[in-house]
């Protein structure tokens, strides 16, 4: 069997690992780091709870604002890509195919780029001292600098720039199948263009919408090193909270915890996709 | 004259054509490639400022050079990148061979879905989840562990250019090297193989860019000795931006867009024939 090795890698090294996660998930924090073998809850109930002085259970809403922030992130990084991805990708696909391979090509480098020095760039952009700042500063605009970085403004930013060719890419893969003969057929029923885009193209084009919002809203979910570099890490994000509880907080089982949750929202997500949409095609 | 003649030809009519979608293109590719043009011409400042023009110069390439801590980092990248890149390959080919030239068998689906799993599970998920693996079965190889983390995640990156370039081979062609009287290792050898290479160079490339970009799986699981170039980046971002940063990060995104546009040429043809991705 051939297939063996590659996945006895993957099982043995991924996904035996994520079981060890959720044992850890249900057991005792060690203050040293690691675990201590007693079944607990303490984890999950954390997420919602903490103990006061005299060891009552009050709610506790700090991880859940967390958690609505890297969602609420996340959806407004997917829609900005789907805003200026579906565009660009219509357009490309649009183009006579010479051009079109050239274009996808460009999109693709970004996509294969080092994200963390995609991301520096920005702050080269952005910080106080940074092009922007410099530039309004010398043209007389504003006196002191306007703070830019740091900002929720810009993670946002900065998300949207690292995950928007997972956008562009499947829309353009689903756009450029399509049969343009069903937009002249629209045309000769008297379509005018909004109908044509609102009743045809978008439909048809839904797969692809789809898949590419999965992949923008997976990452972004979890993103880390946006949050971290541009938002200055001070308001913590799902990532950066996992991995606090690996390093310097020193809670392994909230961590596991924190990690299995985020992984059952983007299992829900796939789950919706492969269920409602999926075509393998789509993915990649 | 007949006024309501217009002498101008009347503006072409394209069905499915939307006016600003271009503009909006022409905005995407700025968006994408301004700040990395930025950084690169930023990188050639010889001033001692990371985000203020003074003068062109290769002052902070030479002192990026010279800096030992970049040198063993960068080292470090490629013997990480270059092993998990090859395991990965060697890995994916067989898969790759097995899935589409097995025949149909039970559990294809999951192991489809188990060699994909590494693109679908959050990095940080991954990484938290590596290192507690190590640390519970006490695994401490230094440069190892993170060889092994790395060959995990390369794998599907090296399986889908293969997979593609092998559904692309007519499998006829292997028959007739076996009407040939060529036995299974022959056609393989002499049929398969040389048809399959630029799928599996393109793989590799794909794998070892991965490889040497990864960040947050490195971050979590690298012992002291084992640091890796974007891990010793971002510990410079951290202290503070200097101009030094800039001319080491242009020399990461050179590296690896010429292994894209490398991996690209070499698996051109699949791409022109069907699926451009």
């Amino acid at each position: 069997m051939g297939l063996g090795p590659a996945i006895g890698v993957i099982f043995f090294f991924m996904i035996i690992p994520i079981g060890i996660i959720s044992v850890y998930s249900l057991l005792e924090a060690n203050p040293y780091g690691g675990v201590k073998p007693h079944l607990s809850f303490d984890a999950y109930i954390q997420f919602l709870f903490e103990r006061d002085f005299d060891g009552n259970v009050i709610f506790n809403n700090a991880y859940l604002i967390i958690f609505w922030r890297s969602l609420s992130l996340a959806a407004l990084t997917t829609v900005l890509c789907l805003l200026v991805g579906f565009p660009t990708a219509y357009y490309m696909a649009m183009q006579p195919p010479s051009r079109r391979y050239l274009l996808v090509f460009l999109v693709t480098i970004p996509f294969w780029t080092n994200l963390l020095i995609r991301t520096f760039c920005w702050i080269l952009i952005l910080r106080d001292n940074g092009l922007i700042n410099n530039f309004l500063v010398s043209a007389g605009l504003i006196k002191n600098p306007i703070k830019l970085l740091y900002t929720n403004g810009a993670i946002l930013l900065g998300m949207t720039y690292s995950y928007i060719p997972f956008m562009v890419l499947p829309i353009y893969s689903t756009v450029e199948k399509l049969d343009r003969g069903l937009f002249e057929a629209a045309h000769d029923l008297y379509a005018n263009r909004r109908q044509l885009f609102r009743w045809v193209i978008l439909p048809l084009a839904m797969p692809g919408i789809v898949a590419g919002s999965i992949l923008v809203f997976i990452p972004s979910l979890g993103a880390f090193i946006s949050p971290d570099l541009l938002g200055g890490g001070k308001k913590l994000m799902l990532g950066k909270l996992i991995q606090l509880q690996f390093t310097s907080s020193r809670n392994w089982p909230f961590g596991s915890a924190v990690a299995l949750i985020l992984m059952a929202v983007v299992l829900i997500a796939m789950m919706i996709y492969v269920t409602r949409f999926a075509r393998k095609s789509d993915l990649y | 004259m007949d006024k309501t003649i217009s002498k101008r030809p009347p503006k072409l009519f394209v069905i499915g054509k939307f006016p600003g979608f271009g503009w909006i293109t022409l905005l995407f590719f700025l968006f994408v490639y301004a700040p990395l043009v930025i950084l690169v011409v930023f990188s050639f400042n010889a001033g001692n400022s990371a985000t203020v023009w003074n003068e062109f110069g290769l002052k902070w390439f030479t002192k990026a050079f010279a800096n030992d801590d970049i040198q063993r980092a960068a080292i470090n990248s490629l013997i990480v990148g270059i092993t998990a890149a090859s395991v990965a390959t060697l890995l994916a080919t067989l898969g790759a061979l097995t899935i589409t030239r097995g025949g149909k068998f039970r559990g294809q689906t999951v192991s489809y879905a188990i060699i994909m799993l590494p693109l679908v599970v959050p990095e940080i998920v991954t990484a938290v989840a590596t290192l507690s693996f190590f640390s519970a079965i006490g695994l401490k190889l230094e440069m190892g562990n993170v060889i092994i983390a790395h060959t995990v995640f390369c794998i599907p990156f090296a399986f889908l250019p293969i997979r593609a370039r092998l559904e692309g081979i007519d499998d006829t062609l292997e028959q007739a090297a076996h009407d040939l009287y060529a036995n299974d290792q022959q056609a393989f050898r002499y049929v398969t193989l040389p048809l399959l290479m630029p799928g599996i160079i393109s793989g590799a490339m794909l794998a070892f860019i991965i490889s040497i970009d990864n960040f947050i799986i490195t971050m979590m699981i690298a012992p002291a000795g084992a640091t890796t170039l974007p891990l010793y980046i971002y510990g410079m971002v951290r202290m503070g931006i200097t101009p030094e940063v800039n001319a080491v990060s242009t020399l990461m995104l050179i590296i690896s867009i010429f292994f894209v546009s490398l991996s690209y040429y070499v698996g051109q043809r699949k791409y022109r024939s069907s699926n451009p991705r």
